[in-house]
């Protein structure tokens, strides 16, 4: 039985992760097309940090920027949404061990999504 | 160079960070710092933001298909998840009062000794000593596919390799590193997990750990989509390749492939640290 459930569980989690990294491909390419049509041919200088713009330092301005269309801020969105794939998986097994009641797994589980959040969360990221 | 022959490169190359990473249960930073920041000149901050992608884009890429497929042990990785998440914390918390470039290069030298002896197979006496007891109770115990069907293992030396875990998300939040060489290491010489089971389950846990500071990267500006681009989706391509390679590829010859890499990333880091880069 144990074995069932855990292959039900690598199953969902193994599609997860793909519909994850899928969708983030897929929005990084939907910017990056318009972004290297608009600035391909532009001298890029990465030589000296200078930091990205406020909008693209949070997940709210991020999403607002993208929105507006500005094709670098459609990359970003992807990778926000990568960045958010391995949190989500950790939240889908935290889930399915309180449905199973598997107490030592839904404590462990527990305490690395704690453990995401307050990271997310001082970062000022959020 | 402009940017269409920029994005070209860095695909290229992170093309080849995928499959590397993917092969050895590593991040791919070990290809992505040195070819932004010794080939393109590309400042180190930025250079450790896409270096930061590039291990989230390894590790959800490759996990997909060793999950799937059985490889990665996932109460193992989460249980360990547990050491490098407040490891990784810890790290971050200390990291401008930490010595860091004496730590990049303690942790060189590590991976340095650990080269010499990760060739080795273990003996047959541990490969079909009965499960450990407290794998049992941690249900940790798993079986991994191999070409004659399901084989069987447990994984020992539990409490040792979690506080080497923690070590190892510390080095992460430090170092701005996704540390799979350490979680490797510790799994395989440690735990004496088959490598295959070590190095996936690795590959498991290093996105995690990696996007308990990837908050922190993003807010100061570290990640930007122009270089993040090209990485991502050359990553995923790579990675991809490498989980086909990997089903049937010798045990042996990954340790080879794996101890050629992780001297290559000593090297790195012990440089690093000398010249300041940190």
């Amino acid at each position: 039985m144990a074995a069932d459930a855990d292959g039900r569980r690598a199953r969902t989690v193994g599609g997860l992760l793909r519909a994850g990294v899928t969708l983030a491909a897929a929005v990084v390419a939907a910017g990056g097309i318009p972004y290297l049509v608009a600035h391909g041919f532009e001298r890029p200088d990465y030589t000296a940090f200078r930091g990205e713009p406020p909008a693209l330092r949070s997940a709210a301005g991020i999403l607002r920027d993208a929105l507006s269309g500005d094709s670098r801020g459609v990359i970003q969105l992807g990778i926000l949404i990568l960045l958010a794939t391995p949190v989500a998986r950790v939240a889908l097994l935290l889930g399915d061990f309180v449905r199973e009641g598997d107490r030592l797994y839904v404590a462990v589980t527990a305490v690395v999504l704690g453990v995401l959040a307050f990271s997310l969360l001082g970062s000022g990221f959020l | 160079m402009n940017v269409l022959e920029l994005t070209g490169l860095l695909a290229a190359g992170a093309c080849v960070a995928g499959f590397v990473g993917s092969l050895t249960g590593l991040g791919g930073g070990v290809v992505i710092v040195p070819l932004l920041t010794l080939a393109l000149g590309v400042d180190i901050r930025y250079a450790v933001g896409t270096a930061l992608v590039s291990v989230i884009a390894t590790s959800s890429g490759a996990a997909a298909a060793y999950v799937r497929e059985g490889y990665s042990n996932l109460r193992l990785g989460l249980f360990f998840e547990v050491a490098t998440t407040l490891g990784a914390l810890a790290g971050a918390y200390v990291a401008t009062r930490a010595p860091t470039r004496a730590i990049a290069v303690a942790f060189g030298l590590v991976l340095l000794s650990s080269a010499a002896f990760s060739w080795r197979r273990h003996p047959a006496a541990v490969r079909e000593a009965p499960p450990d007891a407290l794998a049992v109770r941690l249900g940790l115990t798993g079986t991994f596919p191999e070409p004659s069907g399901p084989r069987a293992y447990s994984p020992r030396r539990i409490p040792e390799a979690f506080g080497l875990m923690g070590v190892a998300g510390v080095l992460s939040g430090l170092l701005g590193i996704g540390s799979g060489a350490f979680k490797v290491v510790a799994m395989d010489r440690v735990m004496r997990l088959p490598y295959k089971v070590s190095t996936t389950t690795s590959n498991f846990m290093i996105g995690v750990t990696a996007a308990a500071s990837a908050g922190i990267y993003v807010a100061r500006g570290y990640v930007d989509p122009g270089l993040a681009m090209p990485v991502v989706l050359g990553v995923l391509a790579g990675a991809a390749l490498g989980t086909r390679v990997l089903a049937t590829a010798r045990a042996g010859a990954l340790r080879v492939f794996f101890t050629g890499v992780i001297v290559l990333l000593a090297v790195e880091m012990i440089v690093q640290g000398v010249r300041g880069a940190l």
